[in-house]
């Protein structure tokens, strides 16, 4: 036990012996030589306004320590003060806080000087004073993640009582719409997820991140799903609800990254919310709702109206909370994070109802039929022209 | 991610912000809709934070130094010698070399410049007209340099043509007359041109006519900028090098002396540059060839490589600002003040 314990343990010792040596030598050092100019590299993590001043948290992405020498705003020297110094090690972070007056609705460049003359900019599009969180703050959120979220899933969902009249033959176009809706959700969370990552500093490894997190989501979804199936079948209650419960996580995961990016992107000021953003929004994810019932619908169940109204909540509320957090304390890494949630749990979904519609035969088979077949092309062209809206 | 393109619909189609009107609905009450209150705010908060080191070019002294006055006689002697010839002239005799040095252009932030004698602006050389001026050039930098001056010279002189570049390690005797009397520069004149005039390397040269000028105190001003990040775009001015240099300390005169500033544009990038001072005027000498001022102005712009005389005398003990009117110039460095002491003379 112990040899096999040091055997295991060698490789190790051995590696950090190895690290020890190239952290006193220095090989890249060598290469470079001591006059090689520093690798400078500076994000800025979160700009915030106030009255009278520009808040700017940065973080020192690169691999050399680097110190901030001097700050410009609109092309002019501006004073500033530093919460955590000027001098940044590799990661280090720190919040400038520099009293511009700034004009609301104009665009404004900050640019960061380091003491090598390396200049890094942030343009502020529109500026709009950062919202502070009090409570009206919270009350307009809310009302816009009740307008993009809460409500059309709530109005979607209220086609169940037509959709359990259906026909088999409009079941399966019902389902397959689903399919589609979300396979749109799927393409879009991704790739909003994945342009978002590219915004990441390096060292996050946005693409690898994202991956990391929709496989999570992924997985943990799964067992929770095979979880929830084991003890229904004790209930001896029907799939369909399990099936419902999980579409509506999926979907909540997904509005959860939305409300995060509506409500960073209104708090930073790159977005103003307009009335047709917000009525795009809502043709958009009403979609949402009927995707959850399909698969009750299916099985023609009574479903309680409680039940209903919680799959709703389920699907819908996570995006007052994105909107929340997305307004505090928003930084592209939970953007990326949340977007990429979203996009693991909607694949489990949209393999779990695969799996439902091809319970009698092969994927194939289930497929190659018009009403499934157009299912999936209308679900698509919907969510296609309802996200034009908001594109 | 989503916001930037729904940013550019929104920006397209202009409508009404909903949660935006929802925000500014309880501030805008009992104001005008859009304006936000700014607190008051100190106009001083525009300008660098800090202060230069102290062994960082010293723009104070730079003002009224030429021929190395600032240092001391033993240490002056191994750049500058004055030999005394026949016709009442002098031969003046320089000792200038190249150098890589990296200079502080703003407090913490540094320039990997090009200097002679390790100062940008190089030292100020000044003679009178007639005087014969030997420049020896050793170039100690990394790159080939040249001293390329203004004013009459032969061809061999020039610096600027094919062959003439001294290499690294090498040294070049530049012999010529001071004529005409005036205000010039000097500039390395070697390719890439621009790279080797904003990296630092350039001064002033002045030739007093014969007769002299009358008594005055005496400023040597360079208007110059740094591209610091070598995208080909300045971003900072200053006059003297240091952004607001003076604005941190003021240039000192005296109420009803007569004061003379030695205007030289090296801005490299930009078209032009200017100066305007503030609740006074000046007379023009453009280009100082002329002992009968041409203009009288507060205001005056000048393009790269030229140069002019000002003369003034202040009326009133105070601050005077002075800087580009260009504003974006001015904002990024290049302001500063005089502060005028004594009596008022009207």
């Amino acid at each position: 036990m112990t040899r096999r314990l040091l055997l295991a343990l060698l490789p190790l010792v051995l590696l950090g012996a190895l690290l020890a040596v190239i952290v006193r030598s220095g090989p890249a050092d060598a290469v470079r030589g001591e006059q090689f100019p520093p690798v400078e590299r500076l994000t800025f993590q979160r700009v915030t306004l106030e009255p009278g001043a520009i808040v700017a948290s940065l973080m020192n992405d690169g691999p050399d320590a680097l110190t901030i020498a001097q700050v410009q705003v609109d092309d002019a020297f501006w004073t500033f003060t530093a919460d955590n110094g000027a001098a940044l090690r590799h990661l280090g972070r720190t919040t400038l806080r520099i009293p511009y007056p700034w004009v609301e609705g104009e665009a404004h460049v900050v640019r960061v000087l380091t003491s090598t003359g390396t200049a890094f900019e942030h343009e502020i599009p529109v500026a709009v004073e950062t919202p502070t969180p009090n409570a009206r703050f919270f009350g307009v959120f809310t009302l816009i993640g009740l307008y993009v979220g809460v409500i059309p899933v709530v109005i979607g969902l209220l086609w169940f009582p037509f959709m359990t009249r259906l026909s088999a033959r409009g079941m399966d176009f019902l389902l397959a719409l689903t399919v589609g809706l979300l396979v749109f959700l799927l393409v879009d969370g991704a790739s909003e997820g994945f342009e978002a990552a590219g915004l990441l500093p390096e060292s996050f490894q946005g693409a690898v991140l994202f991956a990391l997190a929709a496989a999570g989501a992924y997985l943990v979804l799964e067992a929770i799903g095979a979880w929830l199936k084991g003890r229904r079948r004790a209930a001896d209650s029907g799939y369909g609800w399990v099936l419902a419960l999980l579409i509506a996580v999926g979907i909540g995961l997904h509005n959860f990254g939305e409300g995060l990016a509506i409500g960073s992107a209104f708090a930073l000021g790159e977005a103003a919310l307009g009335t047709l953003l917000i009525v795009g929004f809502t043709l958009h994810n009403t979609t949402e709702g009927l995707a959850i019932v399909a698969p009750l619908a299916r099985e023609r169940q009574r479903v309680a109206l409680g039940r209903l109204a919680a799959l709703g909540a389920i699907g819908g509320a996570p995006t007052i909370g994105g909107a929340w957090l997305g307004g505090l304390v928003y930084s592209p890494v939970w953007s990326v994070v949340f977007l990429a949630i979203g996009v693991g749990a909607i694949a489990q979904v949209v393999g779990q109802i695969v799996r439902q519609m091809t319970r009698e035969g092969t994927v194939a088979r289930a497929f190659a039929t018009a009403p499934v077949l157009a299912g999936l092309f209308a679900g698509f062209a919907v969510m296609y022209v309802t996200g034009m809206l908001v594109g | 991610m989503w916001s930037l393109s729904r940013r550019a619909w929104l920006q397209a189609t202009g409508f009404a912000s909903l949660a935006g009107s929802l925000v500014g609905g309880a501030r805008a009450a009992g104001q005008s809709a859009g304006s936000a209150p700014h607190p008051r705010h100190d106009a001083h908060v525009m300008g660098t934070v800090g202060r230069t080191s102290p062994d960082a070019f010293d723009a104070t002294a730079y003002l009224r130094t030429w021929n190395f006055s600032d240092l001391p006689a033993e240490e002056r002697s191994k750049f500058y010698r004055e030999t005394p010839r026949g016709d009442g002239t002098l031969l003046r005799e320089y000792e200038i070399y190249a150098a890589d040095r990296e200079i502080e252009i703003a407090p913490g932030l540094f320039f990997p410049a090009w200097t002679y004698n390790g100062q940008v602006p190089g030292p100020t050389i000044r003679a009178t007209e007639g005087d014969r001026i030997r420049v020896t050039f050793r170039n100690l930098g990394t790159h080939p340099h040249s001293i390329h001056f203004h004013g009459w010279h032969p061809p061999a002189m020039d610096g600027a043509l094919a062959g003439q570049e001294v290499h690294p390690g090498e040294t070049f005797v530049y012999e010529f007359d001071a004529d005409p009397f005036g205000l010039h520069l000097y500039h390395c004149h070697t390719v890439p041109l621009k790279r080797h005039i904003h990296k630092g390397l350039y001064g002033a040269f002045i030739i007093d006519p014969k007769e002299g000028r009358p008594p005055a105190d005496e400023l040597v001003m360079v208007m110059n900028a740094f591209d610091t990040n070598f995208d080909v775009e300045n971003e900072m001015y200053a006059v003297n090098t240091i952004a607001n240099a003076y604005m941190h300390e003021p240039i000192r005169v005296r109420v009803g002396q007569l004061v003379r500033m030695y205007l030289v544009n090296l801005t490299e990038f930009d078209p032009v540059n200017s100066l305007h001072l503030h609740g006074m005027f000046f007379d023009v000498y453009r280009t100082g060839t002329s002992l009968t001022p041409s203009e009288k102005t507060d205001t005056l712009m000048l393009c790269q490589g030229e140069r002019a005389i000002l003369e003034t005398m202040f009326r009133y003990p105070g601050d005077f600002m002075f800087h580009a009117h260009q504003s974006e110039f001015a904002e990024l460095g290049w302001m500063g003040l005089f502060r005028a002491e004594g009596a008022p003379t009207t």
